[in-house]
């Protein structure tokens, strides 16, 4: 276990899959991102926690553009960011994106979810498309709801389907946007039980959560912010037991001492 | 004779049902017309470009202000003799006066169905868009297949008062002698005395055409609605 860490470690330090560079933005007069430096290397898991309103979700966003951001660069496999049209639409879909609130096109099947983006984006036949989406969906164990529509599943289920969905496209990294805060808790589980073997079997990941035992047992690095600044990076272990800053100090006795 | 055939047998001398064809066919041509130009221009109205955006909001405000009267009687008096625009009729009048009802009769209707289907956008929540977007389609794909799919379920309703109006508003073309069900009262009563009759025939062809209409458009309404 300890020597695949560090083999992943070495890994990260030649090939940088997404780089944000002194990133600034406002909402307003809200300074919500304030000179934010990130690396992730490809194959890497990165959980970003903090308190709210400290501009986790606001980040995540921005590494697919559906926030925009004031200054700074955002470069995602050694190419920046496009601005707006063809090619942001291209770079979206090498990003996987799962959001709180799933998402799931209301008025499409479960499997037409799944096929949606394969068929129109990346051009694959349909009969092609429909093997894969029902392949991812029988990995993340919904396989037998395919003709449901969204709001026949539970939040689990369809949580489950989101991850299907942005799986499908063959992303380079995925973001994880709160993926469970939605999630009733006896659901939460089912999700990251799917996130974790993503984890294990290499998907570069963005994970914005509260889920300090996925934290812990599925992150290579975690990323804690406060008030639109990253205060502290640290592997989980470490960052857990011996947080260096304040700021965290005071987060983690807060959430971790009931 | 019965009494029945005293009051009715006017209606042997005139041709009801074909003008109720004409309304029909102004009806149904205005309504196809007016659903793809105010699909448009409700794509322009939530769309990013600062120019369409800004003529699709005039367009709708300057047109749903102005009388529809007016309107028709541009078409005619102002498109056709003044400037000669025909429609390809050439010098049939009868069917530029029609071609110009129906040109008037969309551009009217279609700032209604632009704030009908506007709404019906309203209803989508914006997660589906940003999703949409996250999986890589572009604007013109997440409105096409994600957000306008929604946007007209939720907008039958909304649609079906614009078609009723519109099929009741195709009255107006007879202001330019387009032979349609008004056009054809208006004979009538200029002819006959029983203006009773008259207005009641013409009421029962409406109702008979917009019934329908509402009722079915209600049940399908209910019966494509997304559930979230």
């Amino acid at each position: 276990m300890t020597e695949l860490s560090v083999a992943k470690e070495d890994v990260a330090a030649t090939d940088e899959l997404v780089v944000l560079k002194s990133v600034n933005k406002h909402f307003g007069a809200l300074h919500v991102l304030q000179d934010i430096d990130l690396t992730i290397a490809r194959g890497e898991v990165v959980v970003v926690i903090g308190p709210s309103g400290s501009g986790k979700s606001t980040l995540c966003r921005t590494i697919n553009r559906l926030e925009t951001i004031d200054s700074g660069t955002i470069t995602i496999d050694g190419k920046p960011l496009p601005a707006e049209g063809r090619e942001l639409a291209r770079l979206r879909a090498d990003v996987g994106m799962v959001f709180q609130s799933f998402n799931l096109f209301a008025h499409k099947t479960v499997l037409e979810n799944v096929m949606l983006g394969q068929v129109k984006v990346r051009r694959t036949d349909r009969k092609q498309a429909e093997e894969k989406a029902r392949a991812l969906l029988d990995r993340v164990g919904v396989g037998t709801q395919a003709d449901k529509y969204p709001a026949q599943l539970s939040g689990g289920q369809q949580q489950r389907v989101a991850i299907a969905r942005a799986l499908a496209m063959g992303p380079k990294v995925m973001l994880f946007d709160e993926p469970t805060s939605a999630l009733d808790p006896e659901m939460i589980n089912e999700v990251l039980e799917v996130m974790q073997q993503l984890a294990r079997e290499g998907m570069t990941m963005i994970v914005v959560t509260h889920e300090m035992g996925f934290a812990r047992s599925a992150a290579n690095r975690v990323v804690f912010m406060a008030d639109g600044r990253i205060v502290e990076q640290a592997a989980p272990d470490q960052f857990f037991s011996n947080p260096r800053s304040d700021r965290a100090k005071d987060f983690l006795s807060k959430i971790l001492h009931h | 004779m019965e009494a029945r055939e005293i009051v009715f047998d006017f209606l042997g001398r005139y041709d009801v049902l074909g003008a109720f064809w004409t309304t029909v066919q102004l009806a149904l041509l205005s309504a196809v017309g007016s659903l793809i130009w105010g699909t448009l221009l409700a794509a322009m109205r939530v769309g990013p470009v600062p120019l369409m955006r800004g003529f699709a909001t005039a367009y709708v405000n300057i047109v749903r202000n102005i009388p529809l009267t007016v309107i028709i009687l541009f078409s005619s008096l102002g498109l056709y003799q003044t400037l000669r625009v025909t429609l390809g009729a050439g010098d049939k009048v009868d069917t530029a006066n029609f071609r110009l009802a129906v040109l008037g009769l969309i551009v009217y209707t279609a700032a209604f169905v632009c704030e009908a289907i506007r709404s019906g956008i309203n209803t989508v929540p914006v997660g589906q868009a940003e999703a949409a977007r996250a999986i890589g389609l572009s604007f013109t794909q997440v409105l096409r297949l994600v957000v306008l799919p929604q946007a007209f379920r939720a907008a039958v309703g909304p649609l079906a008062n614009v078609l009723i109006a519109l099929t009741k508003n195709t009255t107006v073309a007879a202001a330019i002698g387009v032979g349609e069900a008004a056009l054809l009262m208006k004979e009538m009563v200029e002819n006959e005395a029983q203006l009773l009759a008259i207005s009641a025939v013409i009421a029962f062809g409406f109702c008979c055409l917009t019934l329908p209409t509402g009722l079915l458009l209600g049940w399908l309404g209910k019966k494509v609605a997304v559930r979230r």
